[in-house]
């Protein structure tokens, strides 16, 4: 499409992809719907009893029954189960006692939180490592994203964390242990946000602020660790496409610096595929915090889930499967129309 | 003529012939890969680890010896030993049965699966190809541990149960291969003459279609073993995949982690297990697609 095509043409076309992506959204978003329900309601031999557990009485499981409607057709099921669930209705959780979907947004913050931190570790690191490895091919930085790249896709992140806790926490005692604050800490500041370096923050209490960052940081940094492999690796890969093209070479032989070609000329391109990338390694960030969660005890959507499997509280797993997943799912659709918008070429 | 070059014969007489000619080429190639004979290597130890672990391991895998709990490596004990006195080395030996074990399993579920339905869907196309793909999409876009997670919290916890759930989340990719690369050879001209002869869409399908995709298959399939093999650690770490006594290196890690500030080794050692195995399957991965699928080599 030429450069100076109208501009409402080129709107339209946008607005087109972003109905199509609404539509495929919805559809992805209908199908996990579909495979949460599978596995609720059709994998365990007895629902009801996953449900209500094995120490409910004869009454609760009679009247769970009832209310799970399994008297009923397995496709009317789907769909009040569907109605339930974009009604923000996920049951209730038998070991919290509560509904699924309050304790979710309880816990969610502590995910996001870590998450965060994580992708910015992997991104600030990440990325510039990947282009200094692509423009000293063979260096020590080089082989060592090399080994990165190799150890992020074989080393376990739960045994990786507990190696981290043994190393900096009982070792060197350089950060703070298992939990998100010290005990003496813990309810200080109103929980405003969920996030407790923003909330300390609003509330201007700076040892709060500074205890949690040192709670957050080693999880963090695994979980940076992970996303910094990847990203490291496809940064380096895209900028070595890049720096073997002509224009590169034209723009060095103009007398461009060096530190202009790689930044200015050749890492431009390469912004638009990195976020896919990044957007990516969110998402698995958020996968991968639920075994960093489970082993620093960190009170996010991870150890809600894991503490859910270990009591067979099926609600509280589907509701926190359904939850990721959606994150998920949007994540890495929001990341393919912002390639299409950004990338000129594949308007 | 020499088995050498009647192995590499320009017109070999016997299909025989012909794949082990193939193969022997294949092997060429792949032996002038230093890292992926390193993979090669760990793999063959894995193997024989598991095949000869009750001669390998010095102790037994389940016996307890309270009164050796907890000891430090040591030249008696490599590894130390655990909270109820076991050697933990020879946990580790006997843990490479249970890898061995999920990961073949794993593969035999769900690359056939995977491979079938991407066959399937490449080759009917239209709405078959929709239908199918569709389903494969939405479980391709699922956070892989998560739906095994949730898969085993339905089916209950259990090294069984485990391999079923992890066989689920893998075949989607596979799906998706297969039906790129039938996609690129439907329509061409030996599978038309197949179908003049008579032949059934179930006869073409395998015979014809399945062995033309499986070289692929089988790069994506030794990749994603690294990943397989930590899900399988990860289900045993929470407690849902391999039960106790069984030494499976997850649950082992699982086991240790009370003691990690002070006994470090119980929770490392097997630790060191599974990066090692991950790490010559990525390698042996690598190898093998720069052999068998060279347009993608040399990329990452």
């Amino acid at each position: 499409m030429p450069a100076d095509a109208p501009v409402s043409k080129r709107l339209q076309r946008s607005a087109g992809s972003i109905g199509g992506f609404v539509v495929v959204t919805l559809l992805t978003f209908i199908g996990l719907l579909a495979i949460t329900f599978f596995i609720g309601r059709v994998v365990p031999i007895d629902p009801v009893l996953s449900v209500v557990g094995d120490r409910a009485t004869q009454e609760q499981y009679d009247a769970a029954k009832i209310a799970l409607g399994l008297d009923r057709p397995l496709v009317m099921q789907f769909f009040s189960y569907v109605g339930d669930v974009f009604q923000g209705d996920l049951g209730r959780s038998i070991s919290t006692n509560r509904d699924v979907a309050a304790d979710l947004t309880r816990v969610f913050p502590a995910t996001l939180e870590m998450a965060t931190l994580g992708i910015i570790i992997g991104v600030g690191l990440g990325v510039p490592l990947g282009v200094y490895a692509a423009a000293r091919q063979g260096s020590w930085v080089d082989q060592i994203i090399r080994v990165f790249a190799l150890l992020g896709y074989s080393v376990p992140a739960f045994w990786l964390g507990l190696v981290g806790l043994a190393v900096f926490y009982a070792g060197l005692g350089w950060v703070s242990g298992p939990g998100r604050v010290d005990i003496f800490y813990e309810g200080l500041v109103p929980a405003r946000t969920g996030l407790m370096l923003v909330d300390a923050a609003l509330a201007g209490d700076w040892d709060v602020f500074w205890n949690a960052l040192d709670h957050l940081g080693l999880p963090a940094a695994i979980l940076g660790f992970f996303s910094l492999a990847y990203i490291a690796r496809m940064t380096r890969s895209f900028m070595l496409d890049q720096l073997g093209q002509e224009y590169v070479t034209t723009a060095r032989v103009k007398g461009v610096p060096e530190w202009r070609v790689i930044w200015g000329h050749a890492f431009r391109p390469i912004r638009v595929p990195l976020i896919t990338v990044i957007g990516l390694s969110y998402a698995a960030l958020l996968e991968g915090s639920v075994m960093i969660e489970t082993v620093f005890s960190w009170p996010g959507i991870g150890n809600y889930l894991t503490v859910a499997l270990l009591n067979a509280d099926m609600n509280a797993v589907l509701g926190a499967t359904l939850v990721i997943g959606a994150v998920f799912i949007l994540i890495n659709k929001l990341s393919d129309v912002l390639y299409r918008v950004l990338d000129p070429r594949s308007r | 003529m020499t088995t050498r070059q009647w192995l590499l014969a320009d017109s070999p007489s016997s299909k025989l012939q012909a794949n082990l000619g193939r193969g022997y080429r294949m092997m060429h190639a792949l032996l002038r890969n230093p890292l992926a004979v390193v993979g090669m290597v760990i793999l063959l130890v894995l193997i024989f680890a598991a095949a000869f672990a009750p001669w390998i391991a010095p102790y037994s895998p389940i016996g307890q010896n309270l009164g050796e709990r907890l000891l430090p490596p040591s030249f008696e004990h490599w590894m130390g030993t655990d909270e109820l006195g076991r050697d933990i080395f020879s946990r580790v030996v006997y843990g490479a049965r249970i890898t061995l074990m999920i990961v073949a399993l794993v593969a035999v579920i769900s690359a056939p699966m995977g491979l079938l339905i991407g066959a399937i869907a490449g080759y009917f196309g239209g709405w078959t190809d929709r239908i199918l793909m569709g389903v494969t999409d939405v479980f391709l876009s699922m956070p892989k541990l998560i739906l095994a997670l949730a898969f085993v919290a339905a089916l209950g916890p259990g090294i069984e149960n485990a391999i079923i759930a992890i066989a689920i989340t893998a075949w989607p990719a596979y799906a998706r291969i297969a039906r790129a690369e039938t996609m690129t050879f439907r329509n061409s001209e030996f599978i038309s003459a197949m179908r003049l002869l008579g032949a059934s869409h179930a006869r073409i399908i395998t015979g014809h279609v399945l062995p033309l995709c499986t070289s692929s298959m089988i790069v994506r399939v030794t990749l994603d073993m690294a990943g397989i093999i930590l899900t399988a650690a990860g289900l045993g770490f929470l407690g849902l995949g391999a039960q106790p006594p069984l030494p499976e290196w997850g649950a082992m890690i699982s086991r240790g982690r009370t003691f990690i500030l002070d006994q470090w080794w119980v929770a490392t050692m097997p630790g060191f297990a599974i990066i090692l195995v991950s790490l010559g399957f990525c390698f042996l991965g690598d190898g093998l697609r720069d052999v068998l699928d060279p347009k993608q080599g040399g990329k990452s």
